[in-house]
């Protein structure tokens, strides 16, 4: 019964904050048309993911955003540098990366990951899902980037959305 | 005070801005011109809104937080489209300094069409 009356129990309150954020006002009369929109919203996207999605150690995915906060802003002030001293000083390679992460919704969070901290694009994801072909803007020791994704980003994305 | 901060901010997003766009005008192949500007999103955007949220709280009228949907909504299509192009580059074989793997290459020559030939009027 929840299930069909309450398809993604995480998706109701972010589309009520996301709604409230919008309006940019907390009165009573916005939080329960949030809360409606909330609740019609995933009900009639339901067959767009219908899949519920599990998120088995908050924590863990609290501390992967402020680390990904952090990367994003240091990696920036490297990249930057990068261009201004021009194109001799940069060695882009494309480097493969075998991915661990089953499920479409953290590949796709992994794939956002590596775009957003600079210096690096997730170029391609091969048929079978199995490896992402990763672009790197400065890339000396392209064993050492596959390593880092795998252990700082992919690691946590492992433990919040795949446990076993 | 605020008006320090507040241009701090706003210069430091604007430099980032316009590093991004630099890259962009000198970086050599397409892939490595696809990072400047996803980059100046990150950064330099995001210390723009940070100006704009401060400025407009600090005017009355409550807490402006409008600008937290605008970063996520940036955080969310920002890296989709630059895997899109990546990924349409790879398929039309655009040139690369960097050697392209020989599983792209494999994977797409087995999916691949014939480019669309452009119509010249």
């Amino acid at each position: 019964m929840t299930i069909r009356l309450l398809p993604h129990p995480i998706l109701t309150p972010l589309l009520t904050l996301i709604w409230l954020l919008l309006v940019n006002s907390a009165a009573p009369g916005q939080i329960l048309l949030g809360l409606l929109l909330g609740w019609l919203i995933p009900l009639f996207t339901l067959r767009f993911w219908p899949d519920r999605v599990p998120i088995h150690q908050p924590l863990t995915l609290l501390r992967f955003l402020f680390l990904l906060i952090y990367d994003i802003l240091v990696a920036n002030v490297i990249v930057a540098f990068r261009i201004l001293l021009g194109p001799k000083h940069v060695q882009p390679a494309f480097v493969v990366v075998p991915l661990d992460l089953r499920s479409d919704l953290g590949i796709s969070l992994l794939a956002n990951t590596i775009c957003l901290t600079p210096g690096t694009v997730s170029a391609w994801l091969s048929p079978d899902r199995r490896t992402l072909v990763v672009h790197g803007l400065d890339v000396r020791d392209p064993e050492a980037l596959v390593t880092t994704i795998k252990r700082r980003y992919e690691t946590p994305l492992l433990k919040v959305f795949e446990p076993c | 005070m605020l008006d320090i901060l507040l241009s701090v901010l706003i210069l430091t997003g604007a430099i980032f801005t316009f590093i991004g766009s630099l890259g962009l005008a000198r970086l050599r192949d397409f892939y490595t011109r696809l990072h400047g500007p996803t980059k100046a999103t990150t950064l330099g955007v995001g210390s723009l809104l940070i100006a704009s949220m401060i400025h407009f709280s600090a005017q009355g009228e409550g807490v402006s937080l409008h600008e937290i949907l605008v970063t996520l909504f940036l955080f969310i299509t920002a890296p989709v489209s630059a895997h899109l192009l990546s990924k349409a580059a790879l398929h039309r074989r655009v040139e690369s300094q960097a050697q392209v793997p020989a599983q792209i290459e494999e994977a797409e020559t087995q999916t691949h069409f014939a480019a669309p030939t452009v119509d010249r009027l």
